[in-house]
């Protein structure tokens, strides 16, 4: 078939009148009517549940279905029930904005829980600020961005390395071989680690990064074995983790000389590792599985009640879980008619819980959350045992690798 | 030193995943995408008879190597057999099964990644000419050594060899010998499935098990054998050793990143003026 520009134009015009009659969100503009209609409030659920996260987007998503089910067996919001759009982006960023957009446009969600890469939520990122709607991230991420329309409820940098590297250089010393997998993540990570390493006198032997899913380290063992750094800090994430932490093993690499200090490992690596391979390496994290509080005992107990005796829960899946009661208390101050994304915005900022880690509290300059920074060493049960929480929660502050810059209401500035 | 034997250790790895790929291929003409999916079935073998019988890995392998052949002869007998004159469909055929069987291993055991324990006497390192090796890696040089002998024995000194190479040559006129091609081309598949799942048994305990993990392998595979020359046995341990010790050496001066893209690259230069590989089998045409 050829297309003539006329046959082109006829066809794009023919079309939009159908999108605007039958699509009625297209034109219609004032998107909160009807959001809270017949006592419900539609949430998105934007987990993988295939392809290569799946791994661990399923105990994301499971922890944000356990809490939702547990505000609904609790009466809801003000007695509305919040009902699960759940969709499956595949690992895929370019599908992860497709659903992204048929949760805001056409199930009309007031908030989507989702993401757990940076690359899925930088794809999804212009439908929320496009369509003034509110995104709930969980993971833990390099900070660097500055968005009134995500809740970020996962670690940035300054709240994973404030407290641990000076304590590793203090404890190990101050010859430090920097691995990371090859994307953003690492990079920023590495980059604020190597200020504070700088600001110690430490030095770095090594900055290196593999490719996404390398799984071949003999090359890297043999450079820890040769260079002999007294730390080697990892951001390797994915199933990369794995093999990097058994190569090592078997190579009679010794963690009590020579440990891998991590931003990225959870009991959900270590489980697919093997606790033997990562026992003596250190973690930083806000959360721990073995957490001693109420809050976090009432919570794995629910989780594996749940979802199986054999699961964990680990620094991803708690903000994933939490997220949804700072947003049910944020909707909870709302009348029914005012429930709407840019409202529920207003209503979070500020608010307060006691999550399973602690007490949190969402920034209301960046909507980043303040959290509570803990050190853990695996053991070879693969649980890990807190060495040290810091003294207060930490500030969020997503540019601090950049003194210059700072995230505030207005947006992104410059001094 | 270090540098040759990790070139060394890398390429034994790779030999062993990709000398399934090179048989299947040299004698059937099937370009087996499903290949890295074999890989990953037989480290999820690995993983089942570890954890629900309680076998151990070394003694697990003959078993996922009669597992692995088993389902490929299967593969063979359901589906490739139908497409022995349309090469170029058995990829499409072949990439198929693949996404079939990840999907079907996330169903059956689920998208977690997998532990399979390593043998606990083979986690430490020994000293090899003042380089600290682990004994594992070892191992699985003298595995893929072994298992290239096998095959070359099969292949060059017995009977079904004959046949097999007399196939390769020319199909119709080893029909006319009375040979059953049929049969052979679906043992050349099982046997080259037998040794993709070995190869995913024997990588399991130092790398990591999901259902994704065939992809990586696969790529690997080819790079292997497109180098070597398809129909080449020798071309294939040359090739696996010249791609160990390039990548090695490149990653020690630079990094891994690097040393993926330096070697792609070379490869695809060489195939530019080398279209049959590095040892193409001198057949008379």
């Amino acid at each position: 078939m050829k297309i003539t520009r006329r046959g082109f134009i006829r066809g794009a015009a023919a079309a939009g009148a159908i999108g605007a009659t039958g699509f009625p969100h297209i034109w219609n503009k004032n998107l909160s009517l009807a959001r809270a209609a017949d006592g419900e409030i539609k949430v998105g659920v934007l987990f993988s549940l295939t392809g290569t996260t799946a791994i661990i987007e399923e105990s994301l998503n499971k922890a944000t279905i356990l809490a939702i089910e547990e505000i609904n067996a609790a009466g809801g919001i003000n007695g509305m029930k919040i009902v699960p759009v759940i969709e499956d982006p595949a690992s895929d960023p370019a599908t992860f904005a497709e659903k992204a957009r048929k949760l805001v446009l056409s199930d009309r969600c007031v908030s989507v829980f989702g993401s757990y890469t940076s690359a899925s939520r930088k794809a999804v990122l212009p439908v929320f600020e496009k369509r003034e709607n509110l995104y709930f991230y969980p993971t833990l991420y390099e900070g660097r961005e500055c968005s009134k329309n995500v809740v970020y409820t996962g670690a940035v940098p300054n709240q994973q390395q404030d407290e641990f590297v000076p304590w590793l250089v203090e404890k190990f010393g101050k010859k430090w071989y920097l691995i990371g997998s090859n994307y953003i993540y690492p990079k920023e990570e590495n980059n604020y680690c190597k200020k504070l390493l700088e600001g110690l006198g430490a030095e770095v032997v090594a900055e290196e990064y593999v490719p996404l899913g390398h799984s071949e380290f003999s090359s890297v063992v043999n450079k820890f074995q040769s260079l002999q750094p007294n730390v080697i800090f990892s951001t390797v994430v994915g199933d990369s983790v794995v093999a990097l932490h058994r190569q090592y093993r078997a190579a009679g690499l010794d963690p009590a000389k020579m440990p891998m200090a991590s931003l990225t490992t959870s009991e959900n690596e270590v489980a697919a590792m093997g606790g033997e391979a990562a026992a003596g390496h250190f973690t930083s994290a806000p959360y721990f599985m073995v957490w001693d509080s109420p809050e976090n005992r009432k919570f794995v107990d629910a989780y594996k009640a749940r979802w199986g005796q054999d699961k964990v829960t680990h620094f991803v899946s708690e903000p994933s879980y939490f997220q949804v009661y700072l947003f049910k208390q944020a909707v909870a101050k709302l009348a029914p008619s005012d429930i709407t994304p840019p409202n529920i915005r207003e209503a979070i900022k500020g608010e307060s819980m006691i999550a399973p880690q602690g007490k949190v509290q969402i920034e209301r300059e960046n909507l980043h959350t303040w959290l509570w920074p803990k050190i853990g060493q695996c053991k070879s049960d693969g649980q890990f045992e807190i060495l040290k929480q810091s003294a207060t929660w930490l500030k969020p502050e997503p540019y601090k690798a950049y003194p210059n810059m700072h995230c505030t209401e207005a947006g992104l500035t410059e001094s | 030193m270090s540098l040759v034997v990790t070139g060394l250790s890398i390429a034994s790895i790779l030999l062993l995943v990709a000398l399934g790929l090179a048989i299947i291929y040299g004698v059937t003409g099937v370009i087996n995408l499903a290949h890295g999916e074999l890989v990953m079935i037989g480290a999820y073998c690995a993983w089942a008879l570890q954890s629900f019988f309680g076998i151990g890995l070394l003694a697990s392998l003959p078993l996922i190597f009669l597992a692995t052949a088993l389902l490929g002869w299967i593969i063979d007998r359901v589906v490739i057999r139908h497409l022995y004159n349309r090469p170029l469909d058995t990829i499409l055929a072949t990439w198929g099964i693949g996404v079939m069987a990840q999907q079907a291993v996330r169903l059956l055991a689920g998208g977690e990644l997998r532990y399979v324990e390593m043998p606990e006497a083979m986690n430490h390192p020994v000293s090899v000419l003042g380089v600290e090796i682990p004994i594992f890696r070892i191992f699985i040089l003298g595995l893929a050594v072994a298992l290239f002998g096998l095959t070359w024995f099969l292949i060059f000194r017995t009977s079904l060899g004959l046949k097999l190479r007399a196939i390769t040559q020319s199909r119709e006129i080893a029909s006319c010998f009375g040979i059953n091609s049929n049969r052979i081309y679906g043992l050349t598949f099982a046997y080259g499935a037998g040794l993709a799942g070995l190869a995913g048994a024997v990588v399991s305990p130092l790398k990591s098990v999901a259902p994704e993990m065939g992809t990586t392998y696969v790529v690997d595979a080819f790079m292997v054998v497109v180098l070597g020359g398809v129909e080449s046995l020798v071309g294939s341990v040359a090739s696996a050793f010249i791609i160990g010790q390039s990548s090695s050496a490149v990653a020690f001066y630079a990094n891994d990143t690097i040393a993926k893209a330096l070697v792609l690259l070379f490869i695809v230069i060489l195939i530019r003026f080398r279209p049959q590989g590095l040892f193409a089998a001198k057949v008379r045409s």
